[in-house]
């Protein structure tokens, strides 16, 4: 291990060089700061779930830029003189508490994960997992009294946009479900079996629980975007 | 430390090793069609483009003659396209139709599969010292999905001009419906595609009333093009996962290979601009089929027939969502073969690359850059002219990070010892391609100069030389540079040399004059120059383009042979036969199903460690210790303890 | 095999050079106010392009040329970049780069950040796969109304001109596009279905004709002839045969045509599609 100690005062070292030019017969460096082994040598393939938060955040980058794009061209075509708005349906009212309060559910259920409380966590992680299907249907109601009214998708600009962009944040909201859906089948499982998780393996439920998280928090965030976007911008 | 935990239950760990461990597969579908191994997948998307490229020169050649010879009737094209050249006399429609194909295909299933998802796939996990992908399922499916793409753009080309999608299923059948909705009934009895690459509503979006080439076969264009942005999602998703963290000891972000950071940087712009060519596409199949209008304003007369299904939307918006894909869609292209280079390069010339902090800022730069100068491809298009100014000016800043690049190449071949194998010579040949092609954009960047140079042959030639041929030497570069780490065999090197010599002449023959056709004013995808006079002059021109095109095209069958019998046939590699530092070449070749034999490396300096004074080679290993140390124990590996520190370095000694 | 890369690279960069500097495919002649500028404007960047590329080009040659491997198997310079050189390479090529930028702006400034003369010659341009249609005003100058659901090609009525309103008694629609020398013109562009774009090599100008858009554009012709007129857009299959022609006439000419009943204007229109193409005795 001396080894190490060694290698990292070097890597400071080698931080401090000026130029444009890089190598040389450097001094050893360990730059890979979360690279296997996780700085123990004993041989361990450790990544330590660190790919599924990592990951989690790359695929809300991707996510954000579709809805990006989605809602500048709500902009630009609402921009043109034949744009009208329509009232929205109250229901989406009751959508948008369903999702802010699953939200808050889903982060009570990730704190009991990170005490080691895992009945709390089973129960709270089904309830946001009620809380999100209830959005998806409370979603669907409101669409349907759309329809009744006589709204249809090609009606006009701003009910194109209604139901695409809603649509389309249900079936993204629809990944994240099913990214509930697993945890709760792991959680259950786990339960059920009885099993005493490697500290590896804990660390490894923890980030999948981080990264179903962090998508969960982007999803209900996203929808409030959407939201003020279709209540507001006019 | 897990070794301490007492494990009652292995099954978290099983999990692990699927994730990560997985072992060698042993039947031959999950070893060689639905594997999960990087390397065999990154096989696959070379093998993908391979076939893609081929299809697509073929198109070129098949334009070329047709703009060349119009009047002459080829028999076998007309027997091999009974509706789109009838009698062997290409229709203007089948014309049109290999142009959009053409682009299509080059520049989604060639430039953007072969760099990234064929090469950065095999090398960037090993080059950073990992077993694998970060997610191996995932690239499992970015590469599979990449294939139902290219099926399904493949097909545009055939369900215009014949009947075949109806008479395979059962028309009453609830499925035979429904894609006959989609497709609108089925072709519209000629050929297609039609709409280039770009796709511009509102010709793309009203279907069949606006021609010939405007039915199914666009739908399935459209259709292909967002199978294509899900795969790429997916593959950028799991590259940048794996570079950030699954470097091995060692591998800090300044001493990876200048390939890694550009696979990195391409896929940080795929990430971003993917996503926007998707809603693009999805807002474009609303407006064919489910009566929306996003892009097709009110009011319009088509084939005589006035519109009363749309109104209010603007075409101008595909081409906002479009380009702000498609100019950085071009450094996708590019930034790979730029990695390529500069990695070829400091090898062969023997010599650090000069300049490498700068090179990874001006790649970046470059990427950056690249999302801030949609615009331009949009002067003329009635967009605002003062936002047209300010595009202008961004677009000419990329041309800085651009030519540090070239600065940095120029000065990695200063006092070298330059050894001319063949990847050198693809590589020295993209350097030179990409000025010759890069540095028109000056020209073109120029919102004034673009009123008359814009949709000319001028543009033709720039974007060719630039981003197609010029990616596609850094690909043949990268080819020839990885063939024996990838296949354990060498490629022919007599026959590599026949390959390029042709080629790079060739390839100058081919574009250069297109940008004189330009400034005569010859307007891109005509099917003919016939009916302008003004064009008669560049006639000698249209000739010598076609014949350096033929010879060209037929100089790639030397590559298409040497590639094929040189896997079977080539003389066996060594483990680092180009005397490379890289990781890739520490292992064995070809690498073992998990890259390193089980024991990742531990990496000591950066990645281009040429000429180092007082070394006993002219290059060492990211892997050699330092030489202190390599003093006190001849044999580095058990000093360190870390495993296979400089595996092919013995090779060497 | 340097050498002869070396020598390979220079012999394409003076081949490159000499299909520009031999002038033998090079713009047609400009005949708008703004032609001699634009002209210039891309002959200095040409140059400036020219010296770029050869001297990228030459470098590249001399570095094979000269530093091949050795037999004596002596290495090569080890040196990672110079700092300075690498600055200074950059401030020179950002200070042309944006200098070329902010004069390529002059002619595109000139064209569209000001609104056409009072008193331009007015064209509606309208177009349609794969036919160009021009409409004058007529003696009174005022356009007529016109209205999509009027327009029937069958009945020559391309444009769809509202007979009920007065104004559209006189209108002209040809499908050749006439201007006068020495006044400012005005374009105002729709099309009927499809994007394309209104391309005369001669006027250094090139607009996108844009379904459900009035794009005006304006600029001035100075100089008389008769000149091919492309789309230059992909429209669809016909695409490189929508061809008309634009003749720019005398100003006195002009306005003489333009007060011609519509019989009449069709057959001056026949008559001046009859004159050679080019500037009077500068045919191509």
């Amino acid at each position: 291990m001396g080894m190490t100690a060694t290698t990292e005062t070097r890597a400071h070292s080698a931080v401090k060089d000026k130029g444009l030019g890089f190598g040389g017969p450097r001094p050893n460096g360990n730059g890979g700061r979360r690279g296997p082994n996780g700085g123990d040598d004993s041989g361990g393939t450790g990544y330590e779930g660190a790919q599924f938060r990592i990951g989690a955040w790359v695929l809300v980058a991707a996510v954000l830029m579709f809805f990006v794009a989605f809602t500048s061209a709500y902009m630009f075509r609402a921009s043109m003189s034949d744009f009208v708005v329509l009232k929205l349906p109250r229901l989406l009212w009751l959508s948008t508490t369903l999702i802010l309060v699953s939200s808050v559910t889903f982060e009570v259920a990730r704190r009991a994960q990170r005490r080691g409380d895992d009945a709390i966590y089973r129960l709270w992680l089904a309830v946001s997992l009620a809380l999100g299907c209830g959005f998806l249907v409370s979603q669907l109601l409101a669409w349907r009294q759309l329809v009744a009214q006589g709204v249809y998708f090609p009606t006009n600009p701003f009910s194109s946009f209604f139901y695409l962009l809603t649509g389309l944040h249900g079936i993204h909201l629809l990944g994240g479900i099913l990214g509930l859906v697993y945890l709760l089948w792991r959680a259950l499982r786990d339960a059920r079996e009885l099993r005493e998780l490697r500290e590896s393996a804990t660390k490894k439920r923890r980030a999948l629980t981080d990264a179903v998280g962090l998508y969960w928090h982007f999803m209900d965030g996203l929808w409030v975007y959407l939201f003020a976007l279709l209540l507001f911008w006019r | 430390m897990s070794e301490a935990v007492p494990v009652p239950e292995a099954h978290a760990d099983v999990e692990h090793h699927a994730a990560h461990h997985h072992g060698p597969p042993t039947s031959f579908i999950r070893k060689y069609i639905f594997s999960i191994d990087h390397k065999v997948i990154g096989i696959q998307y070379l093998l993908l483009a391979l076939f893609s490229v081929f299809v697509g020169l073929i198109m070129s050649v098949l334009m070329r003659m047709n703009l060349t010879w119009p009047d002459h009737k080829w028999p076998l094209l007309g027997s091999l396209f009974k509706v789109g050249a009838p009698g062997g006399q290409m229709s203007p429609e089948f014309y049109l139709s290999l142009v959009t194909m053409h682009g299509t295909i080059m520049v989604f299933f060639v430039l953007t599969t072969a760099p990234q998802g064929g090469f950065g796939n095999y090398f960037l996990p090993i080059q950073i010292g990992a077993e694998d992908m970060a997610f191996p399922v995932l690239n499992m499916l970015s590469f599979w999905i990449t294939f139902v793409g290219l099926v399904v753009l493949v097909s545009a080309i055939f369900v215009e001009g014949s009947a075949a999608f109806s008479v395979s299923i059962n028309p009453n059948s609830a499925i035979a419906k429904w894609v006959a909705k989609y497709l609108e009934g089925g072709g519209s009895g000629t050929v297609g595609p039609i709409g280039g690459w770009t796709g511009y509503p509102t010709l793309s979006a009203l279907g069949k009333i606006a021609g010939p080439g405007q039915g199914a076969g666009v739908t399935l264009w459209i259709t292909s093009i967002a199978i294509f942005c899900v795969a790429s999602l997916l593959g950028a998703l799991n590259f940048i996962t794996t570079l950030l963290n699954m470097r091995t000891r060692g591998m800090a972000l300044m001493r990876m290979p200048l390939t890694c950071w550009s696979w990195f940087t391409t896929a940080i712009l795929a990430l971003l601009s993917f996503p926007v060519l998707l809603a693009g596409g999805i807002l474009l199949l609303l407006d064919r089929h489910a009566g929306t209008s996003f892009f097709i304003p009110g009011g319009l007369v088509v084939s005589d027939k006035l519109l009363t299904s749309h109104a209010g939307g603007s075409p101008i918006l595909w081409q906002h969502l479009f380009w702000f894909f498609g100019h950085p869609e071009v450094y996708i292209a590019i930034l790979p073969g730029m990695g390529a280079t500069s990695h070829i390069l400091s090898t062969f010339a023997r010599k650090p690359i000069f300049g490498y902090r700068a090179m990874v800022f001006a790649m970046f730069a470059i990427g950056l850059l690249g999302f801030f100068v949609w615009g331009h491809h949009m002067f003329i298009s009635g967009m605002s002219p003062y936002s047209g100014m300010a595009f202008s000016v961004l677009t000419l800043s990329i041309g800085v990070p651009s030519a540090i690049k070239t600065f940095n190449w120029l000065g990695t071949l200063w006092g070298a010892r330059i050894r001319f194998t063949v990847p050198m010579l693809f590589a020295i040949g993209f350097v030179s391609l990409f000025v010759a092609g890069g540095i028109t954009g000056l020209v073109l960047g120029q919102t004034s100069l673009d009123l008359s140079m814009h949709d000319t042959y001028f543009v033709l030639g720039h974007f060719h030389l630039v981003m197609g041929v010029a990616a596609i030497f850094g690909m043949f570069a990268g080819m020839y540079f990885w063939f024996p780490k990838m296949f354990g065999r060498m490629m022919n090197q007599t026959l590599g040399y026949i390959h390029f010599w042709p080629t790079f002449i060739g390839v100058y023959a081919i574009f250069i004059p297109m940008h004189v056709m330009g400034l005569v004013g010859m307007p891109r995808r005509y099917a003919s120059f016939a009916e302008y006079q003004f064009l008669t002059k560049t006639h000698p021109l249209v000739m010598l383009v076609t014949i350096a095109a033929i010879i060209t095209a037929f100089t790639q069958l030397i590559f298409l042979f040497n590639f094929f019998w040189s896997i079977f046939k080539g003389p066996k590699a060594s483990d680092n036969p180009w005397e490379a530092t890289t990781l890739e070449w520490t292992t064995t070749t070809p690498p073992p199903h998990d890259n390193f034999g089980g024991k990742l490396p531990t990496v000591y300096r950066g990645a281009y460690e040429f000429a180092v004074p007082d070394a006993p080679d002219d290059y060492v290993m990211q892997t050699t210790p330092d030489a202190t140390e390599a003093n006190v124990a001849a044999d580095g590996d058990g000093h360190t303890g870390q495993g296979s520190t400089g595996n092919g370095h013995d090779g060497h000694h | 095999m340097g050498r002869v890369f070396g020598a390979l690279l220079w012999l394409i960069t003076i081949l490159t050079v000499w299909m520009f500097v031999s002038k033998k495919w090079w713009l047609p002649p400009a005949i708008t106010e703004h032609g001699p500028a634009y002209d210039r404007q891309f002959l200095v960047t040409i140059i400036i392009v020219g010296i770029a590329f050869a001297g990228a080009q030459i470098a590249l040659g001399y570095m094979l040329w000269r530093y091949g491997a050795r037999r004596d198997s002596s290495r090569g310079i080890y040196s990672h970049g110079n700092n300075r050189v690498e600055m200074l390479c950059t401030a020179v090529t950002a200070v042309v780069f944006i200098t070329m930028a902010l004069f390529g702006q002059r002619v595109w400034a000139q064209l569209h950040f000001h609104e056409a003369p009072p008193g331009s010659a007015q064209v509606h341009v309208v177009a349609q796969q794969f036919q160009w249609n021009f409409q004058y005003p007529g003696a009174d100058n005022i356009f007529g109304r016109t209205d999509p659901a009027k327009i029937k090609d069958a009945e020559l009525n391309f444009v769809g001109l509202d007979d009920a309103d007065p104004a559209a008694k006189d209108d002209q629609v040809v499908t050749t596009l006439v201007m006068p020398a020495g006044r400012d013109v005005e374009l105002t562009m729709t099309s009927k279905d499809v994007t394309h774009d209104i391309w005369v090599p001669e006027l250094r100008f090139k607009q996108d004709v844009v379904p459900g858009m009035n794009i005006k554009v304006h600029f001035k012709p100075v100089k008389t002839g008769r000149f091919e007129l492309a789309c230059a857009e992909l429209c669809g299959q016909l695409h490189y045969k929508m061809k008309s022609y634009l003749i720019v006439l005398p100003e006195a000419d002009y306005d003489a045509l333009l007060r011609l009943p519509q019989a009449q204007f069709q057959a001056r229109i026949t008559e001046l599609n009859k004159q050679p193409l080019g500037l009077p005795g500068e045919q191509y």
